[in-house]
């Protein structure tokens, strides 16, 4: 731990900082993961809060903040300090612009190529092509169309299946790489749906690559979008495929796995033979591979902001030594290839007036990572409660969704950054005060479960309109305390209705306008938001 | 985020002493070993309404290495019972898998009845969730 | 009421002696007496109760199901095939009506 961040630290921004890489051994991996079609430069802020249970709790990712750049030895303030924590985050973005850019992500990736000829593999962890206005009006295939380009040898995937099953399939037809994943099957007949490795020989040596994708897909997203594909963690399948890899003489087993990091640092504890997992999902971004027992654990990060580069020397069917980089992708230091430049503008160009139109101000800054709250979601929550006239507002979770600075616009883009996809509708309904107390146990559990391969990987679900206390370390059905209805100051009442606005259900048919149409009238009517701290949410034990 | 529907609430859960006892009669009152049999069903139910799940009993399935019958119970449902299967030496091997439903978070037990009469049992706890939530 | 159509996969050949996987499928609601309709009136029970494989007339694999099978029930087991010959597949209903099906394997 540390040595990354001193050498870095002690030189200057510029380009060839950035990518200098002696190369190391015979092959290199170049892992992308969780880019939710950001197809241009963002801003995206890191939690300041992220939990790990169990055996999990305090290990990398689950160190935030100023922890975290104690952890790595990295000085606040710097370049990395910006890319990799949520600490002064506003500011930094001001001095060190926006991260990612699928144009800049192409001069990494044709540099490494330049530099390591045919003995390399890219390898997309997945969460590919959703996430942005752009993917949602082509169905991802602005994202497919820029990948292709990139060219990279195998894809897992998550929210690529809320397109449904039929454009799932379309869409892979026309790949001219492989979307694995071995833990996907056919839910009539109980068999593997897609391929669960591929073979590669890459600088002499023969590398299994075993796709895993999201295994609660049917669960966090709408089944009824994939009713015939089964999902499930399937830990005896992935053994099952390590072994016959090796049986084919795969002298390098490497996982690209969309479990989530938790779970894949289980599954390097629990099977053998995996030389490398790819993490992705949890949207981690370690400057440093973690270690279970030989297993190398690659954490990438989420939306362009990084790119991993792993060189590898293997020998006789074993690691005999690595050296990796975490490379930010700063895009106001790298230069954006010209190609992939022409290529993203004009999968934009029919959209462009509408991308940027604006919505309103913000004066604070709007982010969503954090186990508990983003200020983007408080945003969404309070439009919910207003729009929608309702007592309380729920909103999912989820991981993915782009920052805006203060003082700047909220632009179309920067709305459908937070809340693109498939299933969009803003319900109203009534809940018993007992119902949202299951849900928000029932979700904290899948968020906190001491067993990560019962943890589904997103953020607490968001509530508006009702503070609660939660224990993170308490038994499922009693984490959840002090439930109380902001607007009166009374305690939840277990029997009594409420009226309860959210969107994003997993339930077929829900009905009601599409949230960006609700947090759009939000915003055209009061034209300035100013985000505060939320404390309405206390956390305990 | 929501999804609620289709678990439908019945009567009280079997108790803990009802699947106790539906073990001993399948048993002849014998208490299962652990080992030799093994029950593969998923950490989280996609659907409470269909949960696969395996069971494999590691067995010659010739002479008197041989497995009778497996018991599958749940109990956290309604009623402990969900099936039992039945081998030969025809099966050729002591593997079967079903669908079964599960009406909240609970253990999915499955034990098997050897042809020498000993007993062996495996036990998986399957979550029922209400999901939609993620990364 | 809805006919209940059973779907068995069975591979066309084996080799003597080959355990072979066999996977089978009948629509059927699985009714399970616990329901109750609008009325509150309880819904009767009516589930397919047994489901059996024979190989020449000799049994294979039986299964005794209860109403926590899921609707639509699917069985998958193994089959040791030591010659050529006919695998029968039998559902019994509660309203005792039973449903067969048949499917050849030849041994090479
Ligand atoms: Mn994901
Ligand atoms: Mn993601």
């Amino acid at each position: 731990v540390g040595k990354w961040s001193r050498a870095a630290a002690q030189q200057a921004l510029s380009e060839d900082v950035l990518l200098e890489f002696e190369p190391f051994g015979n092959l290199t991996l170049v892992h992308i993961t969780d880019i939710h079609a950001q197809l241009m430069p963002v801003y995206f802020r890191e939690p300041s809060i992220n939990l790990g249970a169990g055996a999990a709790a305090g290990l990398p990712p689950h160190v935030s903040g100023s922890d975290f750049l104690k952890l790595y030895k990295i000085e606040p303030g710097s370049p990395h300090a910006y890319t990799l924590t949520s600490e002064d985050f506003a500011a930094l973005a001001k001095t060190y612009g926006k991260m990612g850019g699928l144009d800049r992500i192409a001069t990494i990736i044709k540099r490494i190529r330049s530099a390591r000829g045919d003995n390399m593999l890219l390898l997309d962890g997945g969460d590919t092509w959703q996430g942005s206005y752009t993917s949602l009006k082509t169905k991802g295939q602005d994202m497919v169309d820029a990948f292709n380009a990139l060219a990279p040898d195998a894809m897992t995937g998550h929210w690529e299946f809320t397109y449904g099953a039929d454009r799932v399939q379309e869409i892979i037809e026309g790949l001219s790489f492989p979307f694995l994943g071995g833990n996907i099957y056919d839910a009539e007949w109980n068999e593997p749906a897609f391929d669960a490795y591929k073979m590669f020989e890459k600088g002499g040596v023969k590398i299994a690559v075993l796709g895993q994708a999201f295994p609660y897909t049917p669960i966090a997203n709408p089944r009824w979008m994939f009713p015939n594909w089964s999902f499930g963690i399937r830990e005896e399948d992935v053994a099952k495929n390590v072994e016959s890899a090796r049986a084919e003489g795969a002298e390098l087993v490497v996982l690209l796995s969309h479990n989530g990091f938790d779970v894949d640092r289980a599954m390097a504890s629990r099977i053998e033979g995996i030389d490398v997992i790819l993490t992705g999902h949890t949207h981690d971004a370690l400057p440093e591979p973690v270690l279970v027992g030989k297993t190398l654990l690659i954490a990438s990060g989420s939306h362009g902001k990084f790119l991993s580069r792993l060189d590898l020397d293997v020998r006789g069917g074993e690691v005999k030594g690595f050296r990796h980089r975490l490379i930010p992708v700063f895009s106001d230091v790298i230069t954006p290839d010209a190609d992939m430049t022409k290529l993203v503008a004009d999968l934009r160009a029919p959209y462009e007036a509408e991308l940027k139109r604006e919505l309103a101000t913000t004066q604070g800054l709007l982010y969503r990572r954090g186990n508990f709250n983003g200020t983007f979601d408080d945003l969404i929550c309070q439009a919910l409660l207003e729009v929608r006239e309702a007592d309380i507002a729920l909103s999912p979770g989820f991981r993915w969704g782009t920052s805006v600075l203060p003082g700047q616009a909220i632009t179309v883009e920067d709305l459908h950054n937070a809340c693109a996809m498939t299933y969009p509708a803003a319900y109203r309904s009534t809940m018993t005060g007992q119902m949202l107390k299951d849900i928000l146990e029932d979700v904290a559990d899948n968020l906190f479960n001491k067993d990560p391969y019962y943890q589904q990987g997103g953020d607490m679900v968001r509530v508006g309109g009702m503070g609660y206390a939660i224990d993170p370390e308490g038994a499922m059905g009693s984490r959840v305390s002090k439930m109380t209805l902001l607007k009166t100051g009374e305690a939840i009442d277990s029997a009594k209705e409420y009226a309860v606005a959210g969107w994003a259900s997993v339930n077929e048919a829900t009905e009601g306008p599409p949230i960006w149409e609700v947090v759009e009238t939000y915003l055209t009517s009061h034209k300035v938001v100013t985000p505060e701290e939320n404390r309405s949410v206390e956390i305990i034990g | 985020f929501i999804a609620m529907a289709g678990l439908g609430v019945g009567p009280a859960a079997a108790a803990a002493e009802d699947t106790e006892k539906k073990i001993m009669d399948f048993t002849g009152g014998k208490a299962p070993e652990s080992g030799k049999i093994s029950l593969t069903a998923p950490e989280i139910a996609e659907n409470g309404n269909t949960v696969p799940i395996t069971v494999e009993v590691e067995s010659a399935m010739t002479g008197d290495d041989m497995v009778q019958s497996v018991l599958i119970l749940a109990d956290g449902n309604p009623n402990p019972e969900v099936a039992t299967f039945n081998f030969t030496a025809l099966s050729g091997t002591a593997a079967a898998t079903t669908r079964m439903r599960l009406a909240k978070t609970q253990s999915v037990i499955a034990v098997a009845k050897m042809a020498d009469g000993s007993v062996f049992m495996d036990k998986k706890e399957v979550k029922v969730t209400i999901g939609g939530c993620g990364g | 009421m809805a006919t209940s159509k059973p779907r068995v996969k069975v591979p066309k050949t084996a080799s003597a002696g080959e355990t072979v996987v066999i996977k089978t499928l009948i629509s059927h609601e699985m009714e399970s007496g616990q329901r109750k309709d609008k009325d509150g009136n309880v819904i009767p029970r009516k589930i397919i109760n047994r489901f059996t494989c024979e190989f020449n007339g000799q049994p294979v694999f039986s299964c005794d199901i209860d109403p926590a099978i899921s609707a639509n029930p699917y069985f998958e087991f193994s089959a040791k095939v030591p010659e050529s010959g006919t695998f029968k597949f039998t559902w019994v209903d509660d309203d005792g009506s039973t449903y067969t099906d048949e499917q050849k394997i030849e041994v090479k």
